[in-house]
């Protein structure tokens, strides 16, 4: 328990350092931040009510109260150029990047396991020796690169895929799930996950070979030897189970990390996601918009490293919780 | 473990005799000098500027020419030659790469020795910061700022080592703690000589062999960094770099008109720099500690 306290404290300062640090960053940076509202053309009156109704015409620290106590309220305040609520924006958005980083994340490590396990088994062998370095190579290229090439092969060249977005023009539907559910959103999906998984096989794949390596040189698997097992049942029952520890972790990590990081597959291929919009708030001076979606990512992130925290803690009873804290 | 007891000459023979056994850190190191001369040597390797609009005989301007004689890797639509670009690209991204990963170097070495050295409040506020760092979205920020900042390379190499020094740190941090135990520190602190000194003079070297071998790994990221920056749009308009390229490709339909060779080789480069880092750190794993080959 008290591992845990300490954890969460941990985690909540982390989240209200970053929370000022975006406010700073904000409120700092050069240019009017109003100047999306305020246009030349209205009275001195008007422009400073409008002032008022965003609290800027009080000092920082009163600003920075107000912040705060909006955010406890999930409260984002309006995107300018919208017009409508960050929070609802945002929340449209959200389940796009999910459904693609959980799609992209699953494929991914379920191939990665699976290789990673097989490149241990067969240690010193030629497939290892070519797809160590073929491997470094796809952690290596950009992903929006991959995608580029991807789009003008799939979509332009042969046109099995649509070119970008997450539905056909016209497409309706009664409800979200119905939507995520259907073969047009899922026509859409194939392209972008195929690339986001392509990047992200590396690291469960390089995980797992290096640390069935570690496992296979405990003592309970040469005792599983000397009790006359098949290589394949070592492997399986004895040495992947354990092995996996360490892949459950970074799959956790990973999500907190994609969930903003996707922003340049989103871009590629159109997504509407959260980094898209992120993206295009920064670009035309969107504050508030690029504020919230930037506190939303930030807050996925900061939640999921906590979460690898524990899960961590609960599938290794070794892990010292005194030490760490 | 330490990470080597004998930096210098015996590192550097060690050095030559891996190049000669693990063909991929050779092969990374000949990447990088051969990038490395290319970026040297751009202004005798280019035919023609890079942001030049060029012309064909009849005064047309010479957009889209497939790869040939004159325009090796063919040109942009707006009539700009390919490979001059990808030449000058290789100067900009080895500008960022280094000057991200020396900086990363000397703020997580410099973290890491006080962290571990003096321990206490030092050590708490100096990891805490860290853990902040970590926790920042990565890309986001890096957007953020270049937006806020005037588009320029030098916010891309400020974001990236603001972000990644605490890794280097932890580890240094973790060096730290071991060696300052041992009795040849101990000796001179008996001896009389000042933190300071002890520091910098008894401890620092031993950590910078494992300072590199992190840096190296950020020279990768930084390129790759900030080609995602460019590539979004938000790098600077006059100098040319390899994300640069891949936006330009992008919003002018070379996609859809299958022209490869437009977008094709600067990813490729991008792809063989930072691959190169992940080989070069593979084998510097290898030399500063032996005892995981097997």
């Amino acid at each position: 328990m008290r591992f845990i306290s300490v954890r969460l404290l941990h985690s909540l300062f982390v989240l209200w350092a970053v929370v000022t640090l975006m406010f700073l960053m904000f409120r700092l940076m050069p240019g009017d931040p109003m100047a999306a509202y305020i246009s030349e053309a209205l009275s001195e009156e008007s422009k400073r009510s409008i002032r008022a109704q965003f609290g800027l015409d009080r000092s920082l620290w009163e600003q920075y109260f107000i912040y705060l106590g909006n955010l406890i309220q999930g409260e984002l305040g309006t995107s300018f150029f919208l017009k409508e609520p960050v929070w609802d924006i945002v929340m449209t958005a959200l389940p796009n990047t999910l459904a693609m980083t959980f799609s992209a994340l699953i494929l991914a490590y379920l191939f990665g396991v699976i290789a990673g396990a097989f490149l241990a088994w067969r240690r010193g062998s030629l497939a290892e020796g070519i797809s160590i370095p073929l491997v470094l190579a796809t952690r290596a290229a950009p992903e929006f690169w991959v995608g580029m090439i991807l789009l003008a092969v799939f979509a332009f060249s042969l046109g099995w895929f649509p070119s970008g977005g997450a539905a056909s023009p016209g497409a309706m539907y009664d409800s979200e799930w119905q939507r995520m559910l259907s073969l047009d959103f899922l026509h859409h999906l194939a392209l972008p996950v195929i690339t986001l998984a392509l990047y992200l096989q590396g690291l469960p794949l390089l995980l797992m070979r290096s640390t069935m390596l570690d496992v296979m040189q405990e003592e309970y698997i040469t005792m599983a030897r000397m009790k006359g097992l098949s290589t394949s049942r070592i492997v399986l029952h004895h040495a992947a189970r354990n092995a996996l520890l360490p892949v459950a972790t970074a799959f956790a990590l990973s999500l907190g990390q994609l969930v903003g990081g996707n922003v340049v597959i989103e871009m590629v291929f159109s997504w509407p996601g959260l980094g898209r919009i992120l993206v295009q708030a920064v670009a035309s001076s969107d504050y508030p918009l690029a504020q919230g979606a930037f506190l939303i990512v930030a807050f996925a992130l900061i939640s999921m490293n906590f979460f690898a925290d524990m899960l961590y803690a609960l599938l290794d009873p070794r892990v010292s919780h005194d030490r760490k804290s | 473990m330490t990470a080597n007891p004998d930096p210098g000459a015996g590192l550097l023979r060690r050095l030559f005799r891996l190049t000669g056994r693990d063909p991929f850190a050779l092969a990374g190191i000949v990447i990088y000098v051969v990038f490395a001369l290319t970026a040297i040597f751009a202004d005798v390797i280019v035919s023609h500027d890079p942001l030049e609009i060029l012309f064909l005989p009849d005064g047309k301007v010479a957009s889209n020419q497939s790869p040939g004689g004159v325009y090796w890797l063919g040109t942009t639509s707006l009539g700009r030659d390919v490979f001059s670009q990808l030449v000058y690209g290789a100067r900009s991204a080895l500008m960022v790469g280094l000057s991200a990963a020396l900086m990363v170097v000397v703020v997580g070495t410099l973290v890491g020795l006080f962290s571990g050295y003096y321990g206490g409040w030092v050590d708490a506020v100096l990891m805490r910061l860290g853990d902040v760092a970590l926790s920042i979205p990565f890309l986001p920020f890096i957007i953020v700022l270049a937006a806020f900042l005037k588009p320029n390379i030098w916010n891309v190499v400020i974001g990236v080592s603001a972000l990644l020094w605490p890794n280097t740190g932890r580890i240094v941090r973790s060096q730290v703690l071991t060696l300052r135990e041992r009795s040849y520190v101990e000796a001179a602190r008996v001896s009389g000589a000042s933190h300071l000194r002890i520091l910098f003079t008894h401890i620092a070297p031993n950590v910078l062999p494992i300072s590199f071998l992190y840096g190296s790994i950020v020279v990768g990221w930084a390129i790759f960094t900030e080609a995602s920056v460019s590539f979004l749009g938000f790098g600077p308009s006059d100098s040319v770099s390899w994300g640069f390229m891949l936006q330009d490709a992008f919003l002018s339909q070379a996609l859809s008109r299958g022209a490869y060779y437009w977008f094709v080789p600067s990813g490729l480069c991008i792809m063989l720099v930072v691959a190169a880092g992940f080989f070069i750190s593979r084998g510097y794993e290898e030399l500063l500690f032996p005892k995981l080959r097997d």
